[in-house]
């Protein structure tokens, strides 16, 4: 049946997540953009509200909540919208978390899923993003080759968040045969060198860091999903409809903030929201951000449903990442000079507008 | 719960509304060459076959609302054809207004006719309230006097609903619809119009020539003009809620169509479709199609919730804007982008790409420009008055 109806928990999850981006995300988001850093206290608050654990099993010390990627779209919305860099760094262990969740062997779920249940702050990580131009998740350059009972990769990552941080990575790489395969590998381990922080365009509180595996062993026990492999199709679909959701809430804010500023704004004698030109860049954020949060919703629903997401996923993602694009460029617009100044944070939001459209794996629903 | 999915019962209409679709298909480019003609209220092989009405019944309630249901259907409709019907359904825009703004008794006395809705004038279209048509009270009845053009079903229709003023000075409150029927002397349907593309429908251009109707035939019976600005005029504005969906889902019915023809004609050229990969592995064909193949489905997304928003009794006059203007522009880029993709193939009248690209451009006019639907979008959401932002 269709429906756009989220569930009455759904909503409780929405509010509660509309005033903590006001509340705890919003206000910080300039300094942390300025400073490169994520504040220790916001991780450690948020990360008390279990954010991640919430959809672990309570098995291994998680709330037990079953796996929703349409609440997590909600969640991202709401979150992104007070600031997106915070947003995916309250989040970012779970990209790690729900792909063992999703297609972990029991014994992986009873060994990685517990860290991510703990009182402190736990950074693990995906590391899929390659340093090569137009990177393409379908040609990885990272190998992974049999070796007896074990894996040997090599290769270089990058767009690693929290990389510097994270005690397990989520490596994929091309297996003998071409074929994707994801390996937990221990920070540890011998042949990893972690690199960083990375500078970006945007989302600069986030810190990513650059991966070398050099030959890393990896014992045939750490293949996602056990010797059958894993769904990379899933994993990615979740990746691209957590970075669409993220770009909803941040074109969101980018129509909450410039409405106000438009009808405030005067020129010739009358507010410039007044005036067609202007206002019809306003209404275009409004149908277009509608547009995309059902687009957002719709793969999201079907990956919940457990079904091939993928066209969707991909409709969706290239399409919010254009249209997030352009309504940030639209917010620098309306706000003239002032769009251009750091005082106010649409330029900020271009910024991350940029960033989110070409990412992968750096969220999940 | 948060679903897109389609139940059984859901699909077994939709699959008949296509089925009947494809067959009033073949008929499409003969009535477009021949605008001289009407299509029949039924085709032949309409014959024996059930009509997809009688899967309506035995609906539960995890199908899909009936509002949101009628916009698949639609587009289903318009994906075979926009004119021609396995069978046409009965009525028009003039029938809705009647269920609308008539009185009981009106509606007892005209509810069986087909008929039309004539608001557009040679210089009016956008704002109605420039209407010149008149309507002079004398004794027991109105004299109507003026032109209306571009009525929807005028050829064919019993009669119509015409918007006329009362009172020139008043503006948009001195607005009344009178309902004229076929017949009325000084009532003229001067002819079908010539158009861009949609042929074969039927558009008329009426003259009203001291064409005398009974009071009775004002629609609602009230002849008072209100002081403070707009009063009768927002009853009749109301019938259009739902209508502005149904006019979005009309053209992307259309070019879904255009899509699935370009898909189909790539795979035949070699040129796969390949969802999940990056730009980098995918033709620059391929690729302008997927963006082409997003806009539509965003689009239909917004008609789905405006229409969703009806079928739970919540107010959906923001939304039936936001998929009017997104659906109009969208039909216009998919259809264009469809013929850039297969190029000159793409303007071959042996295909029927090329008329659905002029079929589908009126998407964005009627039913208020994809310009108004943004002006009460912008309105809406920076709370202004049609003062603040004209």
């Amino acid at each position: 049946m269709i429906s756009f109806e989220p569930t009455e928990e759904q909503e409780l999850v929405r509010s509660t997540a509309h005033d903590l981006a006001a509340e705890a995300l919003r206000p910080l988001a300039r300094d942390a953009d300025e400073e490169s850093t994520i504040p220790a206290d916001f991780l450690r608050s948020t990360w008390e509200l279990g954010l991640v654990s919430s959809q672990i099993p309570e098995a291994f010390g998680g709330g037990g909540s079953s796996r929703s990627p349409t609440t997590g779209a909600l969640l991202l919305e709401e979150l992104a919208a007070g600031d997106a860099a915070l947003a995916l760094a309250a989040l970012a262990p779970s990209v790690f978390a729900m792909a063992l969740v999703d297609q972990g062997t029991p014994k992986q779920q009873q060994r990685y899923l517990p860290q991510l249940c703990g009182r402190e702050f736990h950074a693990a990580a995906l590391a899929l993003v390659e340093p090569q131009p137009a990177f393409d998740p379908h040609a990885l350059r990272t190998t992974a080759e049999a070796r007896g009972n074990a894996w040997v990769l090599k290769g270089t990552k990058t767009f690693v968040p929290f990389g510097g941080e994270a005690s397990h990575f989520l490596v994929v790489a091309s297996d003998d045969d071409g074929k994707p395969a994801a390996f937990i590998v221990p920070r540890e381990a011998h042949g990893v060198s972690v690199a960083g922080p990375e500078p970006t365009l945007g989302l600069r509180a986030l810190p990513f860091a650059r991966l070398e595996l050099a030959s890393v062993e990896v014992p045939q026990d750490d293949r996602l999903g056990g010797p059958n492999g894993f769904d990379y199709a899933r994993l990615l679909n979740c990746s691209r409809v957590a970075l669409a959701a993220t770009l909803v809430g941040l074109s969101r804010a980018v129509m909450e903030y410039t409405i106000p500023y438009a009808k405030e704004r005067v020129a010739f004698g009358e507010a410039i929201a007044q005036k067609q030109a202007i206002a019809f860049m306003l209404s275009d954020m409004a149908i277009e951000t509608d547009a995309m949060r059902w687009m957002v919703w719709k793969a999201a629903s079907e990956l919940e449903a457990g079904r091939d997401a993928t066209r969707s996923a991909h409709l969706a993602r290239s399409y919010v990442a254009e249209q997030a694009m352009k309504i940030a460029d639209n917010g620098i617009q309306v706000l003239g000079g002032h769009g251009f100044i750091r005082e106010h944070p649409v330029e900020l939001w271009y910024r991350h507008a940029r960033t989110l459209g070409v990412l992968e794996g750096t969220a999940t629903v | 719960m948060i679903d897109f999915t389609l139940t059984e019962n859901d699909n077994k209409v939709l699959d008949a509304v296509r089925e009947e679709s494809l067959i009033a298909r073949n008929y499409a480019r003969h009535y477009d060459e021949h605008e001289e003609e009407f299509p029949p209220d039924s085709l032949p092989e309409a014959k024996g076959r059930p009509g997809f009405y009688s899967m309506l019944g035995g609906r539960d309630l995890e199908d899909t609302g009936m509002n949101v249901l009628g916009m698949l259907i639609t587009a289903a409709q318009t994906w075979g054809d926009y004119s021609v019907r396995l069978r046409r359904s009965a009525g028009g825009l003039g029938n809705s207004a009647l269920r609308a703004a008539g009185t009981q008794a009106q509606q007892q006395k005209w509810g069986h006719l087909t008929l039309a809705m004539a608001i557009t004038e040679p210089g009016c279209g956008s704002d109605p309230s420039r209407v010149k048509t008149t309507a002079t009270k004398d004794g027991d009845h109105y004299v109507l006097d003026g032109e209306k053009i571009f009525v929807t079903t005028g050829c064919r229709a019993d009669g119509v609903v015409a918007w006329a003023t009362v009172d020139a000075e008043a503006g948009r409150a001195g607005i009344k619809s009178f309902l004229v029927e076929k017949g009325t002397p000084g009532f003229v349907v001067v002819r079908k119009e010539k158009k861009l593309g949609i042929r074969a429908d039927d558009t008329a251009a009426y003259l009203f020539d001291n064409c005398r109707v009974p009071r009775e035939n004002l629609l609602g019976g009230d002849e008072s003009i209100a002081k403070d600005g707009s009063g009768g005029f927002r009853g009749v504005m109301k019938t259009f809620n739902m209508t502005r969906p149904a006019v979005a889902a009309i053209g992307l019915g259309i070019s879904q169509a255009a899509l699935d023809f370009t898909r189909d004609q790539l795979q035949q050229a070699g040129i796969e479709i390949r969802y999940g990969v990056g730009a980098a592995s995918q033709s620059a064909l391929a690729q302008k199609f997927l963006e082409l193949e997003a806009m539509q489905e965003a689009a239909m997304l917004t008609v789905m919730r405006a229409a969703w928003l009806a079928d739970k009794q919540a107010s959906n006059n923001l939304e039936s804007s936001i998929c009017k203007a997104k659906g109009g522009s969208t039909v216009r880029k998919v259809t264009q982008g469809c013929i850039e993709i297969l190029g000159p193939l793409g303007v071959s009248r042996e295909h029927l790409l090329e008329k659905w690209f002029r079929d589908v451009r009126i998407t964005d006019i009627y039913e208020g420009t994809g310009q108004i639907q943004n002006l009460i979008i912008a309105r809406a959401i920076l709370g202004y008055s049609r003062h603040e932002l004209r």
